[in-house]
């Protein structure tokens, strides 16, 4: 299904990219949170290594 | 045909949310957090978060991964019909894939952020609730929770590992505590929707051994479990304060299972026994891990010896 196809309305062409939408809003921010999470994990790990934990 | 009743939309972001069987996940969550935080030693706060994420994420996999296998049975069972795959809200492939990314992800991020020992145990119980039990146990065997219960005993394993880096008997009594509460926990819910499980040909207790026998077997599991739970007390893992709220819940739990066990249900009688033992069940490790965490408090700080 595509929501360019001739035979949807308008409405439902709608419908189709606001879920693509809010879909694609929540794996940015999921992206955007491994990042920072990534970030953190490495400053931690750097961290504990100068602190001669590990 | 009409274009209206033929569209699909993309699976929408809640119902991917929904796949991790968020309530499951919370005990999950809690138990690997207790288990994190009982464990002697230290662990960076972004690293401890980062094992309790991954140990939710691969259960949050594990479960995606088992409604991915199971979308056939769940749609005939009342309980789990409106889930996302049997209600028709996602194709069996989004899920598959999204349950494999989850499980591949939080294994991958565990192994850097807190070592290769407690990834590979958390690999493990993946495999062990997707593969060993969704696949092959329960629809073979009766027996299925007994085994299958070891998929959720992993989490407070994994959390202690992640902080001490080795396993030792603690993490394994936690591991075995969790193994032997499953089967008293799960049989009390089966007993109250076994018809749900015999229209679906999933072969739980209650459907194949009947009900007598089930109600005998969780009141013996109960009583196993008891003894089981003071063991930690007993070889000084813990102290004073964990062992006697594990002795006042353990005696708790053993008395409702006693009325479960030893009664005889009558059509229509509302198996408030069953609910009650099965509410009781899901409280009962709760406040046990919680104690768990008060008593490692209080020895840190030095209340108790």
């Amino acid at each position: 299904m595509n929501p360019n196809d001739d035979h949807l309305s308008p409405a439902e062409s709608e419908a189709y990219r606001a879920r693509q939408r809010a879909r694609s809003k929540v794996l940015g921010l999921i992206l955007g949170a491994l990042a920072v999470l990534f970030f953190a994990i490495t400053i931690a790990k750097m961290s504990v290594h100068a602190s001669g934990q590990m | 045909m009409d274009a209206a009743k033929t569209l699909t939309l993309p699976a929408d972001w809640r119902d991917f949310f929904a796949l991790t069987k968020p309530r499951v996940m919370t005990l999950v969550i809690f138990t690997g957090l207790c288990g994190l935080l009982a464990a002697p030693g230290d662990i960076h706060p972004v690293l401890g978060f980062t094992a309790i994420l991954c140990i939710a994420v691969g259960a949050g996999g594990a479960a995606a991964l088992n409604q991915w296998w199971e979308a056939d049975i769940d749609a005939g069972m009342k309980r789990t019909r409106e889930r996302p795959l049997p209600a028709g809200r996602m194709d069996r492939e989004s899920a598959r894939d999204f349950g494999f990314a989850l499980a591949g992800a939080s294994v991958m991020v565990m192994g850097l952020a807190n070592g290769w020992l407690a990834a590979t145990i958390l690999a493990v119980s993946i495999f062990y609730y997707a593969w060993i039990y969704t696949v092959w146990l329960k629809p073979r065997t009766p027996q299925n929770i007994v085994i299958g219960g070891g998929a959720g005993a992993f989490p407070p394993l994994i959390g202690w590992v992640a902080v001490t880096g080795h396993v030792t008997l603690m993490p394994v009594l936690l591991f075995l505590i969790i193994f032997f509460w499953t089967p008293p926990h799960f049989w009390a819910l089966a007993l109250f929707v076994q018809t749900d499980y015999a229209k679906v040909g999933i072969p739980m207790m209650p459907v194949v051994a009947g009900e007598k026998s089930t109600r005998r077997q969780i009141l013996a599991y109960a009583v196993f479990l008891l003894p089981l739970t003071l063991v930690p007390w007993f070889i000084g893992g813990t102290g004073l304060v964990y062992g006697l709220s594990a002795l006042v819940l353990g005696l708790v739990f053993v008395a409702l299972s006693v009325r479960v066990g030893l009664r005889t249900s009558v059509p229509d009688d509302g198996m408030k026994p069953e609910k009650r033992l099965f509410g009781y069940s899901v409280l009962y490790l709760f406040v046990l891990f919680a104690m768990l965490v008060a008593d490692r408090i209080a020895t840190v700080q030095g209340w108790q010896a």
